[in-house]
């Protein structure tokens, strides 16, 4: 059972980090109420205009946040492959090919059904 | 003869069915012909409307006439050689489970076959003139034909399955014949209530297999009856029970009786088919066929006697109070099988009256009920008993074979009835001990009942003064229906002498069932008693009904035949436990289902709404449920496997 | 413990075997192809390139298994263990692929009507914007590569050795359905509510799965099936992180099986999902997830079975009543035969319980049995339709025996398969899936399971009895008769009569499948 103590330590501090923040949050943050405050979250920048009385939201900002991400990994996935490029030899090339143009074909999808265009 | 003692005394004679030659080989032809005829008929659409109704009855007629060949074939042979195999074709094969679809042609089987196409036959001859007017006539044919097919395989049938599958196939017929006039609603709720009774019957059935399966490792006869000695008493009981609830199912027997007054919806013929020659009597059958394993548990023959005695009372107390004459007839229908079920219960001495009564019965009770309908098509379509009267001068030929029917039935001596009803009292009283003493006492009750209610239904409609209503005009019914009821009228006499004399019928079933210990004795003690209570009771009818004019309005009865005009109240006892809590059960599912409720409730006029504002109202956020009914699970889920561990 | 830290030599050079993983490569390319069609191919010629390419994926892909099922029994791994190829698996995976070119004839019908999904999915339901898109005959031809990709998933679900290659084949199989459920081309907003539900609930299921997975992991110190299986048996069943393990693992496996208490999410999605695609799931994704249920249940926790075994008979009495019981209520076809395939998940569990050969050759039949007459089911809602698309509401089924015999025949026969009548595949497979559960004495559970199969007949016969013995409505729904549906139906009928009257071939092949078990 002492195997488990540690898990159950960290738990228990993982729940009491959560709620703590939560009511510390609460009695210690300012409270001033403004528009950007009910704006959409876009990493700081200026938001995409929303339509007037509400109604649908547009996505594109979170369509290019989204593909951003899928080419990040595609590059954490080739980072490993170049350490040991030497070791893997002619499968590894193989491989990797495989995976970007998996990767490409997402792509030219993506481009050509207008994908990265902002308007 | 020593080797043949010694099976005996293992519990019955063991199957060691050779393979079949000459006309039995193509047995299957049996089967085959009238599913046929059914294929035929239903798919062919409204181009066989002129002659389907005769490619029904030839259908029928051939499987009679292979199934004559069979049995003259069967009785050139000696008694080993009597039950024969006819190999078709692996059904399910695959590791352990091995069912091989081979039909046994044995005597047991014969006789059944012999009435079921015989009987089955006439019918068919029967509702071409019954039917005539009827703008569906095909397709009653194509579910006569589906019928007798269904049945003949679940008689046929060498193993379980292949007599599980002709025992729902009966049901779905029976299910679309009782529903055939479907337009009226009481005839709708009467086949659905055959089909769910049968469902709790089949259930029973099921089950039965499954746990043979389990034990024996095989469904055939031959394996499940060759190993049942060395099966646990516990477990052939349970089986023995099982196969007894089947039976009461299909055979309307008590408590699942009470399908059987309601089925009289259908057309007459089908009342016929159904309630004499056929699917009532496939729950004897089961019985007779599993005598082995019934031998081996006493308790479960116990309780078959005791369904049995009980079902054969209550059937004749319903018989006494009923007008409709349908009604009255299925209530004696269901008393005449208690007496088999009583007989199949009594062990050895017990199978060859069960099945000979059976057989007398299938030629009495299908003359009556097509007589019952012959009659009311003189009558307009009228079933009241208090609107018949003296129609014994203009239907002669219906009154006379009516007539020697029901001679049959109350036991005259020397007709059908008596050479087996006796057989079966005498069997009860054999048995022995107080038990064999109450069945027996009890039984000769029921025959006195049998002869007060039967006379009853007699006198009300041939005797008396007329009480038809003003624009009825009784009439004789054509050749094509008269004539099966002539052909019955001569089986109704002379079948039971026939069957019973000299023992025959017990010898033809020996190498089934098993030799009887002694030869049956014509004339015992009990011969006078019953036909003493024979003539109480019609002298009991004569006053009543006979000396007394019959008023032409039901008189209100003391609680007594308020209870037996109610079928003793067998709806409202299965009302309260069987349809309540389905209601209950019903109503917690629809509160645990919201959106059953919305379907309810706006289902139809959402359907014809088809607003997307509505659509979305009824659409609000049951996710959220959804996703605590999963936690609430998946912790049920560890819980159980911590608890498992515990 | 392995040392965190690898210096760049010790990473082993995978091998992987192409060729028994071509039926699963050969989809995912179909797929893949599928997006370069929608990139590079013009507007017009788009459907007609998309289902091609469905199609001689799905053909080529079933080829290709026959191949590596036919001659010595397969009884390999391929990539490094990740994937199983063996009897049963070769089996789930033709049946599945089979059963997914059925359901594309449904989801390339055109006949009825433009498509059964929507024109443009990016419209708001009701919109004028939609109806531009209606009149200008627009066509979502992405369902194609998309349903090929879920495919591929269900393909790779019941091979998976490892429960991280199990878990990414789940979300590829979970993630393109969820979209194609908020795709129906009628009745926007139940197909939307339809999706957003089912992913929900998918994610939320996925999260149990990967705790499972982890906690499992930190038990045996490895995802490997046979790992976790061999560290059962060293230590013992004993340990509370393998218990939850096991628990969280099953809730996310059960889910996607639809059994109780997990089955909310079944009855809504099956209802607001264009029907084809209701189709492709009530088959395809029932007989990946039970193939993934088997395996794990077979390889991995086969010997921790006296723990579990309790657990999973509660669930299968629960779901095969919840099933029964519940489907008495309803009024929709599509949702009625959602309970149905609830109920249908409990018979299957009980072949799943009995862990043994039999088990598993039945619970295959099952699959496959259940999966034609599904298909066959959902092909002729397709075809019965109202002027607002599909008649949905039973009401509006009444007396259709009248008037279109053949298809309500048909329908009949669809629904006295599900009911387990004797000449169907139903019976068959609930025979040999209850005598493999009695065999390994799980009597209990059989009698639950004939009692409420006998509850669900009444249903089944309610609606027959709706069909041919009601008065047929005056404006009553009207039959769209195309060779494609047609074909789906007389397929699943023939194959569902065929299971029933000669059932022995398939059940041998099922059995021969199953001879040497899973590959561990």
């Amino acid at each position: 059972m002492n195997l488990y103590v540690p898990i159950v330590v960290l738990g228990a501090l993982a729940l009491l980090f959560a709620v703590g923040s939560v009511i510390m949050g609460s009695f210690t943050g300012p409270k001033r109420w403004n528009r950007a405050r009910l704006e959409a979250y876009e990493c700081g920048i200026e938001p995409t205009p929303q339509p007037v009385g509400g109604g649908r939201f547009p996505v594109k900002y979170y369509l290019t946040a989204m593909l951003f991400i899928v080419f990040d990994i595609e590059i954490i996935f080739l980072y490993p492959w170049a350490v040991a490029f030497d070791h893997m030899g002619l499968f590894g090339l193989v491989e990797m090919v495989l995976f970007i143009v998996t990767v490409l074909i997402a792509y030219a999808y993506v481009w050509r059904r207008g994908g990265l265009e902002w308007d | 003869m020593t080797t043949m003692n010694a099976v005996l005394a293992a519990g019955g004679p063991e199957l060691h069915p050779q393979a079949a030659e000459g006309v039995q080989s193509v047995a299957w032809l049996l089967i085959a012909l009238p599913l046929a005829g059914a294929a035929i008929l239903l798919l062919s659409g409204r181009r066989t409307n002129k002659w389907g109704h005769l490619l029904g009855t030839a259908m029928s007629l051939g499987a009679f006439v292979v199934g004559l060949l069979a049995f003259f074939q069967m009785l050139g042979q000696d008694a080993e050689g009597r039950s024969r195999l006819v190999h078709l074709f692996p059904f399910i094969s695959a590791g352990s489970l091995k069912v091989d679809m081979n039909l046994l042609v044995d005597p047991l089987s014969i006789s059944f076959v012999l009435l079921i196409t015989g009987v089955g036959s006439l019918i068919h001859i029967y509702s071409i003139g019954y039917m005539s007017h009827d703008p569906d006539r095909r397709r009653f044919f194509a579910y006569l034909n589906l019928f007798v097919a269904a049945m003949l395989l679940l008689v046929l049938a060498d193993n379980y399955v292949g007599l599980y599958i002709g025992w729902e196939g009966v049901g779905l017929a029976s299910y679309l014949l009782i529903g055939f006039w479907q337009y009226k609603p009481s005839a709708a709720t009467a086949a659905k209530k055959a089909f769910i009774v049968n469902r709790v019957g089949d259930f029973g059935l099921s089950v039965a297999i499954m746990v043979m399966f389990a034990t024996f490792g095989s469904l055939s006869y031959q394996d499940v009856f060759g190993q049942a000695s060395q099966a646990s008493q516990g477990t052939i009981t349970a089986i023995g029970l099982l196969l007894l609830l089947g039976a009461c199912g299909k055979s309307a027997q008590l408590p699942l009786q009470s399908w059987l007054l309601d089925a009289m919806e259908g057309p007459t013929p089908v009342s016929a088919l159904i309630h004499a020659a056929t699917m009532v009597t496939a729950g004897v059958y089961l019985i007779v066929r599993s005598h082995a394993i019934f031998e081996l548990s006493p308790d479960a023959q116990l309780l078959v006697t005791i369904v049995g005695v009980a079902t054969l009372l209550a059937g004749a107390i319903i018989g006494c109070a009923k007008d409709d004459i349908k009604k009255a007839l299925a209530g004696s229908t269901m008393s005449q099988i208690g007496y088999m079920v009583l007989a199949a219960g009594l062990g050895r001495p017990g199978y060859v009256f069960a099945i000979a009564h059976l057989i007398a019965h299938g030629f009495f009770k299908a003359g009556m009920f097509l007589g019952a309908g012959s009659v009311m098509h003189a009558m307009n379509d009228d079933v009241n008993m208090r609107k018949y009267g003296g129609l014994r001068k203009v239907m002669p030929i219906t009154f006379a074979t009516f007539g020697l029917g029901y001679l049959a039935i109350i036991g005259f001596p020397g007709l059908s009835g008596w050479w087996t009803k006796d057989g079966i009292i005498d069997a009860a009283f054999e048995k022995g001990g107080t038990s064999g003493q109450i069945l027996g006492w009890l039984a000769l009750i029921g025959a006195g009942i049998t002869a007060y209610y039967m006379s009853r239904l007699m006198f009300m409609t041939f005797f008396g003064e007329p009480r038809w209503d003003e624009d009825v005009h009784p009439h004789e019914s054509p050749k094509v229906m008269t004539v099966p009821l002539i052909l019955l009228a001569i089986g109704s006499v002379a079948g039971g002498a026939f069957l019973i004399l000299g023992d025959r019928f017990a010898k033809f079933l020996a190498p089934v069932v098993g030799e009887p210990e002694a030869a049956h004795k014509l004339v015992t003690p009990y011969t006078a008693i019953v036909f003493a209570l024979m003539v109480v009771g019609v002298g009991l009818a004569y006053v009543q009904y006979l000396r007394r004019p019959v008023p032409r309005t039901a008189p209100a009865g003391n609680p007594a035949v308020t209870f037996a005009r109610k079928d003793l109240y067998g709806d409202a006892l299965n009302e309260s436990l069987l349809m309540r809590p389905g209601q209950w059960l019903t109503r917690l599912t629809v509160y645990f289902d919201n959106r059953g409720v919305d379907g309810l409730v706006n289902g139809l006029a959402a359907f014809i709404g088809g607003t997307s504002g509505r659509v979305r109202r009824v659409q609000t956020g049951f996710v959220r449920s959804y996703a605590l009914s999963m936690f609430v699970g998946a912790a049920l889920v560890v819980g159980a496997l911590f608890l498992v561990r515990i | 413990m392995t040392p965190v830290y690898m210096a760049a030599g010790d990473i082993p050079t995978p091998h992987i075997e192409y060729g028994r993983l071509a039926p699963v490569l050969i989809v995912l390319g179909a797929a893949c192809v599928g997006v370069l069609v929608e990139a590079l191919a013009p507007r017009a010629q788009r459907y007609g390139l998309q289902v091609l390419v469905s199609v001689v994926g799905l053909v080529a892909a079933f080829a290709w298994t026959i191949a590596l099922g036919i001659g010595d029994q397969p009884h390999h791994v391929a990539a490094m263990g990740a994937v199983g190829v063996d009897g049963p698996t070769l089996f789930i995976q033709g049946t599945i692929l089979v059963l997914a070119l059925m359901s594309m004839l449904l989801i390339a019908e055109r006949r009825h009507e433009d498509s059964p999904f929507t024109a443009q999915a990016s419209t708001v339901p009701g919109s004028p914007e939609e109806r531009e898109s209606l009149v200008a005959g627009l066509v979502q031809t992405e369902i194609y590569p998309l349903v090929l990709f879920a495919v591929g998933g269900m393909l790779i679900f019941p091979a998976a050795n490892d429960l991280l290659t199990m878990f990414v084949a789940l979300e590829v199989m979970s993630l393109p359905l969820y979209l194609l459920c908020g795709l129906a081309r009628r009745r926007r907003l139940l197909s939307q509510e339809a999706a957003v539900k089912y992913f929900l609930l998918g994610a939320f299921s996925s999260a149990f799965f990967l705790y499972g997975t982890a906690m499992l992991y930190g038990f045996a110190g490895s995802v490997r099936l046979s790992e976790i299986a061999a560290a059962i048996s060293k230590q013992g069943g004993d340990e509370p992180l393998l218990l939850a393990g096991v628990a969280l693992l099953s809730v996310g496996l059960l889910f996607k099986m639809g059994a109780a208490p997990f089955q909310a999410w079944k009855p809504d999605v099956y209802q607001g999902a264009p029907t084809a695609l209701t189709a492709l799931m009530a088959s395809c994704t029932l007989v990946a997830a039970v193939g993934g249920v088997l395996r794990v249940f077979y390889v991995g926790l086969e010997t921790l079975r006296w723990d579990w075994r309790p657990m999973m008979w509660a669930v299968a009495i629960l779901t095969m009543l919840v099933g029964a019981i519940v489907a008495i209520t309803q009024t929709d076809v599509k949702r009625m035969l959602a309970y149905s395939s609830i109920a249908h998940g409990g018979f299957l569990l009980t072949g799943v319980i009995a862990t043994n050969k039999a088990g598993l050759s039945s619970t295959l039949f099952y699959l496959a049995a259940y999966g034609f007459t599904t298909v066959g089911a959902f092909a002729v809602i397709t075809m019965v339709r109202d002027a607002g698309g599909e008649a949905g509401h039973l009401s509006r089924w009444a007396g259709l025996g009248k008037r279109q015999p053949l298809v309500a025949g048909t329908f009949a026969f669809f629904l006295l398969a599900f009911a387990g009548i004797p000449l169907t595949s139903g019976f068959t497979g609930k025979f040999a899936v209850f005598q493999a559960a009695m065999a390994g004495g799980a009597m209990p559970l059989v009698i639950v399971g004939v009692v409420s199969s006998a509850i669900a007949a009444f249903f089944y016969v309610r609606v027959i009895v709706l069909m041919f013995f009601s008065e047929p409505l005056a404006d009553g729904p009207t039959v769209s008769f195309s060779p494609a549906t047609a074909t789906a139906v007389a397929v699943g009928a023939f194959v569902t009569l065929v299971l029933g009257v000669i059932p022995a071939p398939a059940l041998h092949l099922a059995q021969s499948a199953a001879n040497q078990l899973f590959v561990r």
